[in-house]
């Protein structure tokens, strides 16, 4: 059977699922760094896009329109081999966090700002006659519930996230990709390749079959829920 | 007597509509106060002026000396008057006992363990000990309203504004809710009511004022107001709705 002597080679994959097990590790470990810095990210930049002064406000609006128009990985190339013009050099690793997370920063605080105005404006007038501040009303009141309905599409893009992360195979981080594609020169065969692909399937199926049954319950439970 | 609340020449437009025009109000500690007229009319409006939930465009109101306005004390103000919303507004995420507690805990600084005691002391007083751990969809209007309502008392406040609390509710529910409002006022707090309950208002009110088209039309002690009505509008908007 030639296609199996070609696409799944049992000696080629075995030499290459250590350097591929490396590479998933990376992996991983780049996308949940870019998906903590662009959630936190994004809240701020929902909640300045929401409620801070007027001239911040814009500044918020310019950043996510800038962020959602530029292809990642023109942003990628230039954080890792612009900035070293002007001296700043930082490492593939913190190069990929900060373009992924920049990028998807502006689409999460897409979500968050959607999620905040479905809040009904009764609360924050519950809130406010209370006498709470206004942090504490975003705290206590209004990002608990918000948090709960943007779960979904949260989710949703951390695994987007998740699957850009194959970008920083091209400013030399060794991750999953990079390392099946050394892996296919070395062995002349392109089995280790496959492999990646299957361990990508691997990791982002389930996450994919999570978000499907989310949405189901979180709609559900909105429908229970009685204001 | 020096006035509670007192609104003096308090004006609003939204765009081109005039909500409220030149009203002077003066609330006194303990007094009851009940607004009626028709939908429209600007009553919601007026109450919700003084916690600033709208914004004024003239005029001047005071809660307790301290003028209602943006800054750094309308924190301090809006903890002073607790609000009722005919939509009830409980935090749907929270037991009925946590929304209670929370202003306790973030606006007076109580432990968690003292706020949730002063909770169920409130919960126990409208009658509603019973379903302190269960989460506002669980709970029927009337005791959405009841819990909203000890919510309120939580922060001790000095006056309390009741907007339509009982239009929302089915028509079963509405006395255990007038209950709950009549035991306050026995108590002394300071109520101003807005509410389309006239039978409330002729019992419990120590002044009823009737408002139309964004200004104070009238008004008097409810056995004169209902009983001899002065102006022309105020007898009009009575015979509409006490006889239909």
């Amino acid at each position: 059977m030639r296609i199996f002597e070609v696409f799944f080679n049992i000696r080629v994959l075995k030499d290459s699922i250590h350097v591929l097990l490396l590479g998933l590790q990376l992996t991983i470990l780049l996308g949940l760094a870019s998906i903590a810095f662009g959630m936190i990210l994004g809240l701020l930049v929902a909640l300045t896009r929401l409620y801070a002064p007027p001239f911040f406000r814009r500044l918020a609006v310019v950043y996510i329109d800038v962020m959602r128009a530029l292809p990642l990985l023109v942003m990628l190339v230039h954080i890792y081999y612009t900035l070293p013009f002007i001296n700043i050099r930082l490492s593939a690793f913190v190069s990929a966090t900060l373009a992924i997370g920049l990028v998807s920063g502006a689409y999460t605080a897409e979500i968050f700002r959607s999620g905040i105005e479905a809040i009904p404006q009764g609360q924050f007038e519950a809130s406010k006659a209370l006498g709470l501040s206004g942090w504490r009303m975003m705290g206590d009141v209004i990002l608990p519930q918000a948090f709960k309905i943007v779960i979904p599409p949260l989710t949703n893009n951390a695994i987007a996230v998740m699957k850009d992360t194959a970008l920083a195979s091209v400013v030399a981080m060794p991750d999953l990709l990079k390392q099946a594609t050394q892996s296919q020169a070395v062995h002349a065969n392109p089995s280790p390749l496959i492999g990646a692909a299957l361990l990508y399937l691997l990791l982002l199926l389930p996450a994919v079959r999570l978000v499907n049954v989310l949405e189901g319950r979180f709609s559900a439970g909105r429908r229970r829920t009685v204001l | 007597m020096s006035a509670l609340i007192s609104m003096r020449g308090v004006s609003k437009s939204f765009g081109s509509f005039q909500a409220l025009r030149d009203i002077n109000v003066e609330v006194a500690e303990g007094e009851v106060v009940v607004i009626i007229g028709p939908s429209g009319s600007g009553k919601s409006t007026l109450i919700r002026c003084i916690n600033l939930l709208e914004q004024y465009d003239a005029g001047d109101i005071f809660v307790d000396g301290v003028r209602v306005q943006n800054g750094a004390n309308l924190c301090k103000v809006r903890a002073e008057v607790g609000m009722v919303f005919q939509q009830f507004n409980l935090f749907p995420h929270m037991t009925a006992l946590r929304n209670v507690a929370l202003a306790p805990m973030r606006v007076r600084g109580l432990s968690k363990q003292a706020a949730e005691e002063r909770a169920m002391k409130l919960l126990e007083r409208v009658d509603i000990k019973e379903h302190a751990h269960k989460y506002p969809a669980q709970l029927s209007g009337g005791q959405q309203q009841r819990v909203a309502i000890a919510r309120t008392l939580a922060l001790e406040p000095k006056a309390l504004l009741f907007d339509e609390p009982t239009s929302a509710l089915d028509p079963e529910m509405i006395g255990e809710v007038l209950d709950v409002m009549r035991n306050l006022a026995k108590t002394g707090v300071t109520m101003i009511v807005v509410t389309h309950e006239m039978g409330f208002a002729r019992q419990v009110a120590d002044r009823v004022i009737f408002i139309e088209a964004g200004q104070i039309i009238e008004e008097n002690d409810p056995g004169n107001f209902f009983g001899n009505p002065v102006q022309a509008r105020t007898r009009a908007f009575l015979e509409a709705v006490l006889h239909h």
